[in-house]
């Protein structure tokens, strides 16, 4: 990447252009396991674009005196801590949800992204510019996270959030109420593989020149 | 013996990492493309997940946990996931060493594939799941041998399929990336079938 790169394609070209899960296969694990609701969903995607930013920064900032054979465990370990300060401020302040988003808040250490974005754009380029870089990497991340988070709870519990959305039909004291019937697919893990090949679908027909010769 | 039995065929089928908890599947899709170097990378997990998880499930034991053996009055957990990924890079580490030295020719077959095992999320995800659990000793090694299985399974399953789909005629922009997801998820599905075992 060119060094010339305004702070506005910084942030928006992970997003639309180079999305790091739609394009470059990059952080699928915890994508599809975690977007059953939308607020966790939510949740892991402020966890991730702040881990990634952060890591971003603090792994540019000391590029010059990193020795190459040892990068990579430099790079695990300031991760690694970002990881472990996310993971006590939720277990301080959102306890339900980190019960619930479990081992996926220890995974984010292992996702591609936030080490692909370290090793290939942090350790050649300035400490702003690496952290606006993490920040477009994470929100890329974030977009999808929400979409497939979206659809996941809309089409399969009726609510977004936990508020009703499409009441669910049911019959109360002899009356039904109601009309949507809940997909019970869309809770189960396939329906997140489907969404984001839709997804991917969408955005290779919008921009053919993503389409890979396979 | 046959609880043992039991949870190997849970971890390799049922509680499938790859289908069922989606670990491991930026590999997972990028590496699929034959069944020769999808055989090669699967061999590599299942080693790399059965000696991972009993060390981490014994350093968790006997060190980190609150009232563990050697340190009953501090709680290290926190440090968890710092040691956990230490050990994971340093037995891959170890691994492409003795490898490299004592069996020359899996080696040159595994490739680039042992370092890129560090980065797995099957093998931390395992480990963390092995802590959340609070597996035994002779369970995490089973769990670490059953999982390590199942995601070999999975991936030269999706192998196979993907070199048989050169040949169909996909929609255009569905191609490549976007089907393979498809598919994955049409796996996933059967495996679900196995929940009622």
């Amino acid at each position: 990447m060119a060094s010339e790169t305004s702070p506005k394609d910084l942030i928006l070209d992970p997003v639309f252009k180079n999305n790091p899960i739609a394009l470059q296969i990059l952080g699928i694990c915890s994508a599809l396991a975690v977007t059953t609701k939308l607020s966790t969903s939510v949740t892991m995607s402020i966890a991730v674009v702040a881990v990634c930013a952060c890591s971003g920064a603090a792994i540019a900032a000391i590029r010059d005196r990193i020795p190459s054979s040892i990068r990579i465990i430099v790079q695990m370990t300031i991760i690694a801590s970002l990881v472990i300060l996310v993971d006590q401020v939720l277990k301080a302040f959102a306890y339900s949800l980190s019960k619930e988003l479990s081992v996926f808040v220890g995974l984010i250490i292992t996702n591609c992204i936030v080490m692909g974005r370290a090793e290939g754009f942090a350790m050649k380029n300035s400490t702003y510019d690496s952290f606006l870089d993490g920040i477009g990497n994470g929100l890329g991340y974030a977009l999808i996270l929400m979409v497939v988070g979206f659809f996941r709870e809309l089409f399969g519990s009726g609510t977004l959030f936990g508020i009703t959305v499409l009441p669910k039909q049911e019959v109360v004291d002899g009356v039904s109420q109601g009309w949507y019937e809940p997909n019970g697919l869309m809770l189960l893990s396939p329906s997140a593989f489907f969404i984001i090949g839709i997804f991917i679908w969408i955005l290779r027909t919008w921009d053919p020149s993503q389409v890979e010769e396979a | 013996m046959a609880e043992m039995f039991e949870l190997f065929l849970r971890s390799a089928f049922v509680d499938n990492l790859a289908l069922a908890y989606f670990l491991g599947m930026c590999t997972f899709l990028a590496v699929s493309k034959n069944v020769k170097t999808a055989i090669g990378l699967g061999i590599a997990v299942i080693v790399v997940q059965t000696i991972t998880v009993p060390v981490n499930n014994l350093i968790y034991n006997l060190f980190l946990k609150e009232g563990s053996a050697v340190l009953p009055q501090y709680d290290l957990s926190f440090l968890g996931l710092i040691c956990f990924i230490g050990v994971i890079a340093a037995m891959v580490q170890i691994l492409e060493m003795t490898l490299d030295k004592f069996f020359p020719a899996l080696y040159s077959a595994l490739g680039i594939f042992l370092p890129l095992i560090t980065v797995n999320c099957a093998i931390l995800g395992g480990t963390l799941f092995m802590q959340q659990r609070d597996y035994s000793f002779t369970e995490s090694c089973v769990f670490g041998l059953g999982s390590g299985f199942g995601w070999a399974a999975a991936i030269v399953a999706l192998a196979g399929i993907r070199e048989k789909l050169k040949y169909s005629d996909i929609p255009h922009g569905l191609r490549g990336l976007g089907i393979t997801f498809i598919i994955v998820g049409l796996m996933a599905l059967g495996f679900q079938a196995f929940l009622g075992i």
